[in-house]
């Protein structure tokens, strides 16, 4: 579903190099969890696949379901099925959750081929979909993000997550800022969206996500590239050992 | 912003008037030049009374002393505005024909194709939404509907040239009660031309059962357009009064200078409702309106309630401070404004609350939206008299910029003579966050719809206020003034 080749990019303001040559191929089904230290490109990774334009891609390929996902605008790669959920959810003050999501999930169907919701059943979906992440389905009036608490940003992103049913999900960062119980919540939500068609990309600084959420790979990201790859088991001797082990045994810088 | 971010903003500025057409009724109208035989043409052909005319007359020459002493034009706006040559203008047009009508069937055609070219149908709103429409178009009224649902209540709502032939005592007692021809430069020039208008009257104790509507145009090129509407609710009335006005494309300037007076009595409410959207220019400013209106009302009685909302969206240049001089006591003030301007588009707008009687309060929320090279400012007096006891103001003044060529100003007055005043004042200036587009497209919604909803969000707390389907209609406008070449 998703193969990356020696990618390069660069923060485009400064030029500073911080992908150096990465390798990921990811299929359908699957869930990937990519570890690293602070520092390493764990969220620049998430920020090019999702198209955002600080970053330059200076060298490399990714093909994304047989496409060139680097030709893709970012609008366009997320109507094809690519999902990022953010690290820093994004208030957007006065706009409805429901006229955003209304939006989103039209704009998804529309390039699919499909008809638009109607309005019973779009609340419908909203209502059923909330219930994933225990939200409750007030929010639909609620500001976008607009006075959520930490963790309701979070569930938040899961919830938009299942309503726009993508090929590829990305999750940056999602356990960060969330106490144990948001924790489950969240992942229980994610392993209900788990399927046959669907990969998961979860990025992570600390194993303890991936208690809730096993992965069937795990990746370790060092100064731009994945140094070591493995089963879940490598998750957790990473939680035993920390980061220096790896970068003392692969050569890498600290 | 990111490059393309602000490319699509430019585009999105630079879109062209939607409105731009021009309707081919014939008129009859006066030759250019304003003198003093100008009024007394204007004042014979509408046959009023001579003590109008004396008003006119008055109000002519205290404009021809502001000239004398200069341009006469305010200075202290943030605006450039290039001079007006006031002897190149018409100031009288009325349509030809001139039809007593029964029905919508009765009217030209023509009009009503260029009302669904706004897309207002007439006939729609006449028989589905219940607003009784009064259309002012060329200054002089052509239809008046619903007129005898009005009149079982005793409401007056017609044109002002027939309150002067009908209702000669109310319009003497009020004409200038609140803005006197001396009030400012444009004020005096709309008092010595004005061609027709609207006039209002709300009797003791009636709530008015419809929302009462005009909708403006200008349609005879260089055709100044000097509009005056009164309306006067007596004690314990309510009426909800909109406006809204669009006008066709022109290559050359026009002039409008609209005078709106409001007369709440003891325990009377008036919203008055406007949505703006005159033909601002093409994309260099060239060809647009110059918007220049006095707009006040005054809280005369004891409890009344007087409260403005305006969607501002066109014109070339926009001067305008929509009042409330709070008399009575306990009576409130309220002025909630969205403006956008785009292309090379100048907005000043704003309003002065006056605190005069006791425990009187007012609220100011203003939102401003710049796009383009445009310049938008806010400007707003908040006046506390000596004997204004427990006067209280909320005031919040909210920026947002739409790319990195246009400006947003907020001047904000305070004049406060008394210790027991409570006046609070909140500015914000953002730009359109790159986050929150990028947040948008991330979720498959287009840059052009992220900046749609990003704009209404910001917007929403004011449009919520206009009357329903006015507010339906604003929110189109806004969508459309958003609009770009994109997707």
């Amino acid at each position: 579903m998703l193969t990356i080749k020696n990618l390069h990019a660069s923060i485009e303001e400064d030029g500073t190099e911080i992908l150096k040559g990465l390798d990921l191929t990811v299929n359908a089904g699957e869930v990937h969890a990519i570890m690293g230290p602070n520092g390493s490109g764990k969220s620049t990774l998430a920020s090019v696949l999702a198209g955002r334009e600080d970053y330059e891609v200076t060298e490399g390929s990714i093909d994304f379901d047989g496409e060139d996902l680097l030709e893709m605008e970012t609008d366009e790669r997320a109507r094809e099925g690519l999902f990022l959920a953010f690290q820093y959810p994004v208030e957007l003050p006065g706009v409805s959750m429901s006229n955003f999501l209304k939006q989103a999930v039209n704009s998804v169907r529309e390039h699919r081929g499909e008809e638009p919701l109607s309005a019973g059943d779009f609340l419908k979906l909203m209502k059923e979909k909330a219930a994933l992440v225990h939200l409750d389905p007030s929010l639909k009036t609620r500001s976008v993000n607009e006075g959520f608490s930490g963790g309701e940003k979070k569930r938040n992103e899961i919830f938009q997550l299942a309503m726009l049913d993508p090929k590829l999900a990305i999750l940056d960062e999602t356990d960060s800022g969330l106490d144990i119980d948001a924790l489950r919540i969240v992942a229980d939500g994610v392993n209900d969206l788990r399927g046959e068609d669907r990969a998961f990309v979860v990025i992570t600084h600390y194993q303890r996500l991936l208690d809730y959420i096993v992965p069937d790979f795990v990746h370790v990201l060092v100064d731009g590239k994945i140094v070591m790859s493995g089963g879940k088991e490598l998750a957790l001797e990473l939680e035993e050992k920390g980061y220096d082990w790896i970068k003392a045994d692969t050569g890498q810088a600290v | 912003m990111s490059e393309n971010g602000t490319e699509l903003l430019h585009e999105v500025a630079q879109s062209e008037y939607k409105y731009g057409f021009v309707t081919d009724i014939e008129s009859d109208k006066a030759p250019a030049g304003l003198s003093e035989d100008t009024i007394r043409f204007i004042s014979a052909k509408k046959n009023e009374p001579s003590w109008l005319l004396e008003w006119r007359l008055r109000a002519y020459r205290h404009f021809v002393s502001l000239m004398e002493d200069g341009d006469g034009l305010p200075e202290w706006a943030h605006l450039n505005i290039p001079p007006i040559d006031f002897q190149a203008i018409s100031y009288y047009s009325a349509p030809k024909q001139k039809p007593e009508l029964e029905s919508l069937d009765e009217v030209d055609p023509e009009l009503i194709d260029t009302f669904n070219k706004l897309g207002i149908p007439l006939a729609e709103q006449e028989r589905l939404v219940g607003i009784a429409v009064d259309v002012v178009m060329d200054s002089v009224s052509v239809t008046t509907t619903f007129n005898k649902e009005l009149e079982k209540n005793g409401i007056i709502f017609c044109s002002f040239s027939e309150a002067v032939q009908n209702h000669p005592e109310l319009i003497q007692k009020y004409l200038g009660s609140v803005v006197p021809h001396t009030d400012n430069f444009f004020a005096a020039l709309n008092s010595a031309v004005f061609s027709d208008g609207s006039f209002c009257y709300i009797p003791k104790g009636v709530k008015c059962p419809v929302e009462l509507s005009t909708y403006f145009r200008i349609n005879e090129a260089g055709t100044g357009q000097f509009e005056r509407t009164l309306i006067v609710a007596d004690e314990d009335s309510y009426v909800s009064y909109l406006e809204g006005c669009t006008a066709p494309q022109r290559d050359e300037n026009q002039l409008h200078a609209a005078v709106v007076e409001i007369v709440a009595h003891d325990d009377a409410e008036v919203k008055y409702s406007t949505i703006q959207n005159w033909y601002p220019g093409n994309s260099e400013g060239v060809g647009g309106i110059y918007n220049f209106v006095t707009k006040r009302g005054i809280c005369q009685g004891d409890r009344s309630k007087i409260s403005w909302t305006q969607l501002e969206t066109g014109s070339s240049i926009t001067w305008k401070y929509p009042s409330c001089i709070l008399k009575g006591d306990d009576s409130v003030g309220e002025f909630y404004s969205v403006a956008f301007t785009k292309g090379m588009q100048q907005a000043d707008t704003g309003t002065k609350m006056i605190h005069i009687g006791k425990n009187t309060s007012s609220t100011i929320i203003s939102k401003g939206i710049s796009a383009g090279k445009s310049q938008n400012s806010y400007r707003g007096l908040v006046k506390v008299n000596r004997g204004a006891e427990n006067a209280r103001n909320f005031s919040q003044c909210d920026s947002m910029l739409l790319g990195d060529r246009c400006g947003a100003h907020t001047f904000p007055y305070l004049e406060i003579s008394n210790p027991t005043a409570k006046v609070e004042h909140e500015a914000t200036t953002s730009k359109i966050g790159e986050d929150q587009i990028f947040y948008c497209l991330q979720r498959g919604i287009s840059e052009q719809d992220a900046i749609k909803l990003i704009v209404n969000g910001f917007a929403k707390e004011i449009l919520a206020m206009l009357p329903m389907e006015f507010a339906v209609e604003a929110r189109n406008l806004l969508a459309i003034e958003l609009e770009g070449s994109v997707g």
